[in-house]
């Protein structure tokens, strides 16, 4: 970990908490009647808000979960220097296309 | 005379070495070292062990006593003894030697890979640099100079279990003293040091060396300073005063 990845990760965590707090605060709210898919989609189809919302957090779970697991890497597998960020970028990038590929399914019109 | 016998375990061999058992006779105000000493001056005499001052000055006795890393010649067996059992190895996260002795070559190589030296901005010819002990810097190295290398933070870290390239809170420790020594001309140097992969980002704060330090100092607090420090120069591209 150097300044800039550090930086990122503490960054990306202070912002995260209130996208978490919102996304908990929303679980139990959508819950309320019973849950279904179509309640769901009918909620998120078509909002720009919420496509925003998820998006940017789907973006700041990515950045902070590959930095996450590089030093998981890096402590508990003999993986060293380019492998480690190896291993971060696709981790990062895996995250970030399965998450935005589920906000775009949810939130497209 | 009927002396109360302490169950003492001590090291014995090498890293495939094992704990072998001795009777040592129980006494007041008696230290672990005490105890090593007396196996080695009543039991066996190729018994190897470190040990120099006796008082806590020199930081050369520290050994694992009871599964902590502690010096041995300040600690009472009766405040560590456990059903008049002791086990007594060599310090954790070193390579053993023999018995109790480790090889802290690799802890004082990182000292030196951490950068703290000191390096000056004057030459012999210039007048003695003032240091006010009310300045921030130096007020901010006011524990971390108070190191005697004695490795026990070392020993207790997690950090450097798993990362043995991890330089350890002692020589990040030593860099802080030497970032704050506003003397100094190669600040920036030591940022760059300690930054990486094996430096102060690695540290996970779980301050096990603020716990088994001897004397109280926060290493812990000082790999915090390194970071804040290396993050701000990071962010502003300024150089450290």
């Amino acid at each position: 970990m150097n300044a800039l990845t550090y930086f990122l990760q503490r960054a990306t965590a202070l912002l995260l908490a209130p996208f978490v707090l919102v996304h908990l605060g929303l679980i139990i709210y959508a819950v309320r009647g019973g849950l279904s898919a179509g309640e769901i989609l009918a909620r998120t189809r078509g909002s720009a808000g919420w496509a925003v919302f998820y998006g940017l957090f789907v973006v700041l779970v990515a950045i902070h979960a590959a930095i996450g697991l590089r030093t998981i890497a890096d402590e508990w597998t003999p993986l060293t220097g380019r492998r480690l960020d190896l291993v971060s970028a696709v981790a990062g990038v895996g995250l970030l296309w399965l998450g935005l590929r589920a906000v775009i399914a949810v939130t497209a019109v | 005379m009927n002396l109360h016998m302490l169950q003492v375990e001590l090291w014995r061999g090498d890293a495939t070495g094992v704990y072998r058992a001795y009777d040592v006779p129980s006494q007041t105000n008696q230290t672990v070292l005490d105890i090593v000493t007396w196996v080695q001056r009543h039991i066996d005499s190729t018994l190897a062990y470190r040990f120099a001052c006796r008082v806590g000055m020199c930081g050369s006795c520290a050994m694992t006593v009871n599964g902590r890393p502690r010096w041995t010649c300040r600690t009472h067996v009766a405040k560590v003894v456990d059903n008049g059992q002791l086990r007594i190895g060599p310090l954790e996260n070193l390579p053993v030697i023999r018995d109790l002795v480790t090889d802290m070559s690799n802890f004082f190589d990182k000292w030196q890979r951490a950068g703290g030296r000191f390096e000056s901005t004057r030459t012999r010819r210039d007048p003695i640099a003032t240091l006010s002990p009310a300045r921030p810097e130096r007020r901010a190295a006011d524990g971390a100079i108070e190191c005697i290398n004695c490795g026990v933070c070392y020993a207790a870290c997690d950090v450097v279990r798993w990362r043995p390239k991890y330089l350890g809170p002692a020589a990040l420790n030593r860099a802080w003293a030497a970032y704050n020594d506003t003397r100094a001309s190669n600040r920036r140097s030591i940022l760059s040091a300690v930054t990486g992969d094996a430096g102060c980002h690695s540290c996970h704060t779980q301050q096990s060396c603020f716990e088994h330090c001897p004397v109280d100092l926060n290493p812990a607090a000082a790999i915090a300073g390194l970071k804040r420090a290396s993050l701000f120069t990071w962010l502003t591209g300024r150089s450290p005063r």
